[in-house]
């Protein structure tokens, strides 16, 4: 497994009051996207164990675009990758902000 | 013709994940998770293989209510290394049922699971007759341990053996139930006897509609996550026993089932043996139907679970 | 004597030949093998179909076990390379030469016999491009087809299945060649009659059906929701704005995933009699919700698929039916149908290189042409008008005066950018041009060229090629719906952002399209069992498709 791991600047801190969302499934072509509201406000780390090697570059592409564009503030994201592609880790991470955003019931 | 709308209310148990099988079974809410995935417990055998690991290594364990009552609740993603069972996640399992025997709670133990992992095949193993000591332990006070079936991995393996020592089983037409899988057996009895590609013929042998019909599962439900809570609140109203008589029974249940339907060659056979009309036709009818054919000819458990 | 009787006097030949070994046209399968040897010539151009989707598996196996000394050097002209046996017969010496349109089940085989100079290659065709060289310079001698069943006159009845047959026997039976056709049963009356006795010369009875495989179902269960971000904008970017009714879907899971969702998104969009009312179109059993919600008036068919049978019989308001009841296909007209009478392609590929050519070769693999590049071509020779067609032209020279400017066919690549096992779809140099310069060829096998192509659309949103005005423009375009590919990075984001204002590239959210809404949800069938059940359980999948 190769493990990659990026803290980068969130200009928009996550909404909502939920510590922990989990989405996602780890299977091939699949991956899970645990997050935890455990970093500063403005900062978004990102810890990745990925069964593909070498795609280091591309990984920091998606995560960049992740965090410019979503609120991905004060999040502590954490990745088991089955060998996804970069759109289904987008689609994901997307998907982990939403559900961490939602009301608490 | 058939209107057809996005389906926004319903949740196909066999498309939907575990925890999305949790959070419609149990009352709104309700759900408390044990040992979650921020603990990181996961298999400390994978990383060896250099296979991807999952935050919960594959069961979502904790609490809920269901219909106001308490209940502890498993469920096995299938897809995560086809649901099999390894050393933490039998752990999971084994320690959920010992808590239900002390607070004498009821467990549902949603299934999907190819059997035991081949990485972890010792431990995975060893799990597997705990899990089965410890569901027995749970039922001789009179906990109530159902098994919820309709997954893509079916209840293979030493699942299928968990599932055989359960008071109830709830099962969808998508869920099967057998020890040996469709490829095992047709490698080692050849393809005249099971061709594992004839997918209708799988069904027929191991699939809902089947064990239904033949005793083998408790309630038949449609493939929908509210059928499978409808049916696991009327399974938590009958009473739970579990004592050496009842054990006797069920090996009677499995002798004379032997005796009488040994030697079909296919499922249909069994079926018309014990009745039921038009039996080619089952595999085709849709639930209602197939329950009203059914209903006074299926063979019962006979207070033998 | 007059010498314009050769080939009468040769049909004549191996008719007498064969007729020693039949009972009238009947043909015993003991005697098929003597049979061949004593009708067949060394040198004949065989049509053996062959088809996308039927083979005449029979007399394909029976070919392939001959030997050179009974009958060599054949030039086999086929639509499809489908069958071990297709290609056992050049490796045997049996046939030397080969004109075909499509090899995907035997892509790597014919790619190692190919390499390894096994096969004389004439060339790789599109069908209806081959049907045509069928009636110019490539006639065949010699036509091995595949029926349902006969009578005892040769009338043929070849049912759902009919495909090419009508066109091969055209050819062949008219320019003295000989038709055997391999059929199930022979029976009293035949259903209908798809095929004159006249022009049938040999009937061998198979006693089971011709092999035909389930090439164009596909299990909603595995849509992506990608695939349905794809499908949605396409529904909301081209099909709405363009007023696409009449199309051809190339088959894979995005045109699946279009299919399922016009019930329901397209549905929500109000877009019900405005788009997709006319398909030329094989039965695909993703089109059930659409039927069964009244979007669709009509669908021509190239072929039948395993398992529609019975659902296409209880819909001969939409399919084309005979009086028996049952479809009947023809894809030469389907094809004819696809290149004139509908305003889109839209379909996938496996590369797309920085000026817009697709392609799907790969180094070692060679899966041909089928239908797509003629589907996926601008028609120039047509000339009736359509909202669509005139818009797509208008896009494409704005300068021209309206009077002297032909439309454009829409011709859509649509894809996610990575594809199998993370290859990605956007490549600066196509495989095909290094097959090109092994194999000595002239041209590089491209499926749609770029000067065909008007819309590529993944994931990342929609590249309108005919707003571009020059070669940068459409290599950004290209570029910026290349997402995280090494393509896709290399781009210039100031250029893409004015291409963007320009209405060149969209994105998601410009048509208001949010991909966390592209969910499994919106598909109006999930399953194979979902269709099934739609269709009143007419349609009976094939054991394959089964979880029930």
């Amino acid at each position: 497994m190769e493990k990659l791991s990026f803290k980068l600047n969130a200009p928009t801190s996550a909404g909502g009051t939920r510590a922990l969302a989990i989405v996602g499934v780890v299977a091939s072509g699949n991956l899970e996207v645990l997050l935890e509201r455990t970093s500063p406000a403005n900062v978004c780390t990102i810890d990745i164990a990925t069964a593909a090697h070498g795609f280091g570059a591309v990984w920091e592409a998606v995560v960049r675009d992740f965090v410019a564009r979503r609120a991905a503030g004060g999040l502590r994201i954490s990745i088991n990758d089955g060998g996804a592609r970069p759109d289904t880790v987008a689609l994901r991470l997307a998907q982990g902000v939403r559900l961490i955003e939602e009301r608490e019931a | 013709m058939t209107a057809a709308t996005a389906n926004r209310s319903s949740l196909s148990w066999y498309e939907a994940s575990a925890r999305q099988r949790l959070e419609a079974l149990v009352d709104a809410g309700s759900f408390n998770e044990f040992i979650g995935p921020e603990l990181r417990e996961m298999s400390p055998h994978l990383s060896i293989f250099d296979l991807p690991e999952q935050f919960d290594d594959g069961i979502v364990i904790g609490r809920g209510r269901l219909d106001g009552q308490p209940v502890l609740v498993a469920a096995q993603e299938g897809r995560f290394m086809g649901g099999a069972f390894g050393e933490v996640h039998g752990a999971k399992l084994t320690g959920l049922l010992r808590a239900a025997r002390r607070l004498k709670q009821d467990v549902l133990i949603l299934f999907d699971t190819g059997g035991v992992r081949l990485q972890e095949a010792n431990a995975g193993e060893l799990a597997i007759a705990e899990i089965m000591r410890a569901v027995i332990e749970a039922r001789r006070p009179g906990v109530r341990v159902i098994g919820l079936i309709g997954g893509r991995a079916g209840c293979y393996g030493g699942g299928s053996l968990i599932a055989g020592t359960c008071s109830t089983l709830i099962v969808s037409e998508q869920g099967r139930i057998s020890v040996s899988g469709p490829e095992v057996i047709e490698t080692n009895k050849g393809i005249e006897e099971f061709d594992s590609r004839d997918r209708a013929f799988v069904w027929r042998t191991m699939g809902g509609k089947h064990r239904y019909l033949l005793g083998g599962a408790d309630i038949f439900v449609d493939d929908e996550a509210s059928a499978f809570r409808h049916a696991a609140i009327q399974a938590l109203k009958s009473k739970g026993r579990c004592d050496l008589g009842l054990l006797e029974a069920e090996q009677q249940r499995l002798e004379r089932r032997l005796q009488r339907f040994g030697e079909a060659s296919d499922a249909v056979g069994i079926w018309q043996a014990i009745g039921v009309d038009n039996s080619e036709e089952i595999p085709g009818l849709p639930t209602r139907e197939f329950l009203r054919r059914a209903a006074d000819k299926r063979e019962h458990a006979h207070d033998a679970r | 004597m007059s010498d314009w009787g050769m080939q009468k006097a040769a049909l004549n030949e191996r008719l007498a030949a064969g007729r020693r070994l039949a009972a009238g046209k009947v043909v015993p399968i003991p005697k098929l093998p003597e049979f061949l040897k004593a009708v067949l010539r060394t040198g004949d151009r065989v049509c053996l179909e062959g088809d996308n989707q039927k083979q005449a598996d029979i007399l394909a196996s029976a070919l392939a076990d001959l030997e050179p000394a009974d009958v060599s050097d054949l030039h086999m002209v086929q639509s499809g390379v489908v069958l071990p046996a297709h290609l056992d017969v050049f490796e045997k010496g049996i046939a030397r030469r080969l004109d075909f349109s499509y090899s995907g089940p035997q892509s790597a085989r014919i790619a190692r016999m190919l390499f390894g100079r096994r096969i004389e290659l004439g060339a790789v065709h599109t069908y209806l491009e081959l049907f045509a060289r069928y009636f110019i310079d490539l006639t065949p001698n010699v036509a091995l087809i595949a029926a349902v069943s006969a009578d005892k006159d040769g009338n043929l009845y070849t049912g759902p299945n009919t495909e090419d047959t009508p066109t091969v026997v055209e050819a062949t039976s008219y320019k003295n060649g000989l038709v055997v056709a391999q059929v199930t049963e022979i029976v009293d009356k035949v259903p209908r009659v798809d095929i004159p006795g006249d022009l049938v010369h040999f009937v061998v009875e198979a006693g089971k059906p011709f092999y035909v495989e389930p090439l164009f179902t596909r299990d909603p269960a595995a849509i992506t929701e990608t695939q349905i971000l794809t499908a949605m904008l396409a529904i909301k970017g081209i099909y709405a704005p363009y007023g696409v009714r009449r199309l051809n879907h190339g088959i894979g899971f995005n045109t699946a995933a279009i299919e399922l969702l016009l019930p329901t998104y397209g549905e929500r969009l109000g877009l019900k009699g405005k788009i997709c009312t006319h398909f030329a179109l094989n039965p695909h059993p993703t089109l059930i919700p659409a039927i069964e919600s009244g979007w669709v008036e009509q669908v021509h068919c190239f072929g039948s698929e395993v398992g529609m049978e019975d659902y296409v019989a209880a819909r001969p308001d939409i399919f084309f039916t005979g009086p028996d009841g049952s479809l009947r296909s023809n894809r030469a007209f389907c094809q004819t149908a696809g290149l004139y009478a509908c305003d889109m392609f839209i379909g996938s590929t496996l590369q797309i290189d920085l000026e817009g050519h697709s392609s799907t070769v790969t180094t070692n693999r060679i899966a041909g042409f089928g239908g797509a590049p003629n589907m996926g071509s601008d028609p120039r020779g047509r000339r009736h008008p359509s909202e669509p067609w005139l818009k797509a032209g208008a896009e494409a020279a704005p300068e021209t005066a309206a009077a002297l400017r032909r439309g454009r066919k829409l011709v859509v690549q649509i894809g996610e950018t990575f594809g199998d096992r993370n290859v990605p779809l956007f490549v600066e140099r196509l495989d095909a041009l290094e097959l090109a310069r092994e194999l000595n060829l002239d041209l590089a096998p491209v499926m749609v060229y770029s000067d065909d192509v008007t819309h590529i659309v993944t994931e990342e949103g929609i590249a309108n090629l005919l707003l571009c005005r020059n070669k940068d423009e459409r290599e950004q375009a290209i570029r910026g719906v290349a997402g995280y590919t090494d393509i896709g990075r290399a781009r210039d984001p100031k250029m893409l952002e004015q291409l963007r204002q320009r209405g060149v590239i969209t994105r998601p959210e410009d048509l208001g399209i949010d991909p966390l809404d592209a969910d499994r949800r919106l598909l109006a069938a999930r399953s194979i069992k979902d269709l099934m059940l739609a269709s009143g359980a007419l349609y009976r999948p094939p054991s394959r498709f089964r979880n029930w």
